[in-house]
């Protein structure tokens, strides 16, 4: 499945928008981005927040993600 | 996420009287200041009168002698955490280590027997400073050769990295679309530069706390806080201890809105007391809560955007500078990601640029940010509709973002419920109104994230059958009733018959703090779930003693009840009834529920104002003020009608009058209520409300939360009613009678 990366990201994520990875839980596929894409790991080991078809995780990454849900990689949103 | 929503609600909508009225309106209710221990002792903070200083010595010797003093303490107290970014900043924010960075910064603290005694104890302390140059505006902050605050830092976010030291901590982006092609595109143009002065949560009760570890290194501490178990894991940290070894219990709280999410005199009042072996209790003055707690940012902002004749929004492009203090870190990426939250702006470019200044780190207050970035495209956007002539509810319509637009930040939106308040504005009899001379009208509309987090709920069911559900979100906006009548719409009882109580850290697992909008969602849910946790149980009981499969039992209206081949073959046992024979069932029952909840749902509010200006005084009379808001569901409306209007009057005095002003000596100039004015009752018109509810599908019942989306469009709605009344668009908040007087007179020639 495809993983969109955040105009806020992409910069740091040397400028790509779309990864392919696997599909399973939000946990399982920031591991699997993390390992596959080196570029990816400092961003995820920072913290990121998890768009599921709109619905923003922020910590709870339990979720698990279907093939054809829309995943968007956000920066981290915290304070509030 | 599917919404289980139950239309036909017995309680959820309704308005029972708050649990804690009697207790605040009589005096009983305990807040921080009125914890007591025995051999209480006495803390106080020496602060730095400097902007910025080296501290070269501090020498305690002549106040350790001082008769009553039983323990001093300075960072030298506390654990040397600087290699943590995250740590180093409440750290030294908490006890300054070997700097002082602002008018107000804690240097030292005495606990004695007798106030008396430590006042005079710390006009003995002898602090020896360099004394350096300093810088508090944020634009002066940026410009090279400014001051370096703490040294300067090397800028984050920038590539490539900078080589030299500056004041910009940290630069964020978000953007879209092909920004040039969308100015070209555009019929009319707009470009602003605005300005907005650093306000304080201006909460009535000033942070308190009473703290007593003993010799075995077991510690309890009452606190005056958003959310005990953030003070007990940050204070454990600071001080090294274990977070089982810490007991945090709240109090009730004279006001938060985001100020008191975070530590100040708690770790120094834990360090006070470990030193003297003592209970320790510290209470600010106001002074020090506006010195030296956490106001939000000042901000300068450029921008520019960019419509068709239609009204069609073609570009927008922002650029956010936030100070938010000497630490870094600041709120400005959420400004960045809300800026341009409400539209449908396929072109667009947000910046956010974190800047340190010689001034307190910033605390959150209410939509951190928000109101910033959205004071500067509201009154862009009153600028543009003017001159396509269109009705300036019509084109937020027709721009407005709906169910599966992504937002700027990059996600797509689910269910909310936008263009349900624009048009519910446009309806509203106050839109059609009358004016009179020197009088305008200005609207503005407005988002906010809203977030869940981590929560923990017990819900105890008494042997008489009455309930007590245990909570761990301090009650800063009605939590308890809302809770109560969630938990009582579940189970099937009288609202009267559940206390809601909010637990001490030691008794249920953890809790997030109350902020960000998250109790009546997430604690609702945990609520919910703790109910239905317990109705299993219930149903359990009544099977048991039927002898039946729990299968073959439901839950109906505070019954359990046999269903299918079994109904009508026994009585239906009421709540009370398998509460009263529980001991002999099986032991006590209860429910628990314990989640990191997400799918909190945006929120978005639309605001109307009347004002009338003075011409010649300057000053802003509020003549009528609307808040329309998508509160998802109303579990009390009351509570939602209050946020609403708590919202929108502290929105009213950040535009009109609240702002830290630092002299040239980077003091601040104003830290009291005398000098820094927050509106009162006599200033403002009874603020009218609509709640409007488009449910929130991650949510039993589709509640949203309410109570930061209302300061965020206040700031803009009242420029741009002012705009309307002068003709004069007013470019700094806040919007005093001095500028616009000034600003009447530019205009005149």
């Amino acid at each position: 499945m495809k993983v969109i990366v955040s105009s806020s990201l992409s910069s740091a994520a040397g400028g790509q928008s779309e990864f392919e990875v696997e599909p399973g839980t939000i946990n399982q596929i920031l591991a699997r981005l993390g390992r596959d894409y080196p570029v990816l790991a400092p961003i995820i080991e920072d913290g990121v927040a998890v768009a599921v078809d709109g619905v923003i995780f922020r910590g709870n990454f339990t979720q698990l993600v279907q093939p054809d849900n829309e995943v968007v990689l956000l920066r981290q949103i915290t304070g509030g | 996420m599917a919404a289980l929503l139950q239309p036909n609600y017995q309680l959820v909508g309704t308005r029972p009287a708050r649990p804690d009225g009697v207790d605040k309106v009589t005096g009983r209710a305990r807040f921080g200041a009125d914890a007591t221990a025995p051999g209480m002792l006495h803390g106080m903070i020496l602060r730095s009168p400097h902007a910025q200083a080296r501290i070269l010595s501090i020498d305690i010797s002549a106040a350790e002698k001082a008769p009553g003093v039983k323990a001093i303490i300075t960072s030298a107290d506390l654990p040397d955490l600087t290699r943590d970014p995250g740590t180093k900043a409440i750290l030294e924010n908490v006890m300054a280590r070997g700097m002082v960075l602002y008018d107000g910064h804690a240097v030292a603290a005495v606990a004695a027997t007798s106030k008396a005694a430590v006042r005079a104890a710390l006009a003995l302390i002898k602090v020896e400073y360099e004394v350096l140059p300093h810088v508090t505006d944020v634009d002066a902050a940026m410009v090279p050769g400014a001051p370096l605050v703490n040294g300067g830092v090397i800028t984050n976010g920038v590539d490539p990295k900078p080589t030299e030291k500056s004041n910009i901590f940290e630069r964020f982006e978000f953007n879209g679309g092909d920004l040039a092609k969308g100015f070209s595109d555009a019929d009319f143009v707009v470009e602003r530069s605005f300005k907005t002065g650093a306000t304080h949560q201006g909460y009535i009760e000033p942070h308190a706390c009473l703290a007593s570890v003993g010799p075995d290194g077991q510690g309890e501490l009452w606190v005056c806080t958003q959310g005990h178990w953030m003070v007990r894991n940050l204070c454990s940290t600071l001080l090294g201890m274990d977070l089982s070894r810490l007991r945090v219990t709240a109090s009730e709280i004279g006001g938060g809105f985001g100020g008191k999410t975070t530590v100040f005199i708690e770790p120094v009042a834990l360090a006070l007391s470990r030193k003297a072996n003592r209970p320790v209790k510290v209470v600010m003055s106001r002074d020090e809560v506006f010195r030296a707690t956490g106001p939000t940012a000042s901000a300068s902002v450029d921008i520019k955007m960019g419509m068709k004749k239609d009204g069609r929004l073609t570009a927008g492009e922002i650029t956010l500078r936030f100070q938010g203090g000497a630490f870094g870190g600041s709120i400005v990426q959420l400004g960045a990601m809300a800026a341009f939250a409400c539209y449908d702006i396929t072109n667009f470019r947000a910046v956010g640029i974190d800047v340190l200044c010689n001034r307190p780190k910033l605390a959150a207050y209410r939509a951190p940010s928000a109101p910033i970035a959205n004071f500067a495209v509201e009154s862009v956007m009153d600028e543009l509709i003017k001159k396509t002539g269109l009705d300036q509810f019509d084109v937020r319509l027709l721009n407005a973002v709906v169910e599966g637009k992504r937002g700027p930040f990059g996600a797509p939106y689910g269910r909310i419920g936008l263009r349900d308040t624009i048009a519910a504005a446009k309806a509203h009899p106050h839109y059609k109104a009358p004016l009179g001379k020197n009088q305008g009208r200005g609207v503005a509309t407005g988002f906010w994230f809203n977030f869940g987090g981590n929560t923990s709920v017990s819900l105890n069911i008494g042997f008489d059958g009455t309930v007590n559900l245990v909570l761990g979100t301090p009650d800063i906006g009605g939590s308890r009733a809302s809770m109560a009548m969630m938990a009582a719409e579940e189970l099937g009882i009288p609202y009267e018959k559940v206390r809601a109580v909010i637990a001490d850290t030691g008794s249920i697992g953890h809790n997030d703090t109350t902020e960000g909008s998250r109790v009546t969602f997430s604690t609702g849910m945990a609520t919910i779930a703790a109910a239905r946790d317990a109705i299993k149980k219930l149903c359990g009981r009544a099977a048991a003693t039927w002898g039946i499969p729990v299968e073959a039992v439901e839950w109906d209206g505070g019954f359990a009840k046999p269903s299918g081949d079994n109904a009508g073959k026994f009585d239906p046992l009421s709540l009370a009834q398998i509460a009263r024979k529980s001991a002999a069932t099986g032991g006590p029952i209860a429910g628990h529920n314990e989640v990191n909840a997400d799918g909190a749902g945006s929120s978005f509010g639309t605001h109307m104002a009347d004002v009338e200006v003075d011409p010649e005084t300057g000053a802003v009379r509020v003549l009528r003020y609307t808040v329309i808001q998508d509160a998802g569901k109303a579990v009390h409306p009351s509570y939602v009608e209050g946020q609403f209007q708590g919202g929108a009057t502290q929105g009213i005095g950040w535009a009109l009058n609240e702002e830290y002003i630092y002299g040239a000596n980077g003091r601040l100039e104003n830290p009291g209520f005398l000098d820094y004015r927050v509106p009162v009752a006599s200033d403002l018109p009874m603020i009218d409300t609509v709640i409007v509810e488009v449910p929130n599908p991650g949510h039993p019942y589709g509640v949203r939360g309410v109570g930061e989306t209302p300061i965020v469009p206040p700031l803009a709605t009242i420029a741009n009613a002012i705009a309307n009344a002068t003709g004069v668009r007013m470019s700094e908040i806040p919007m005093s009678p001095p500028r616009i007087l000034k600003a009447l007179k530019t205009k005149s020639g």
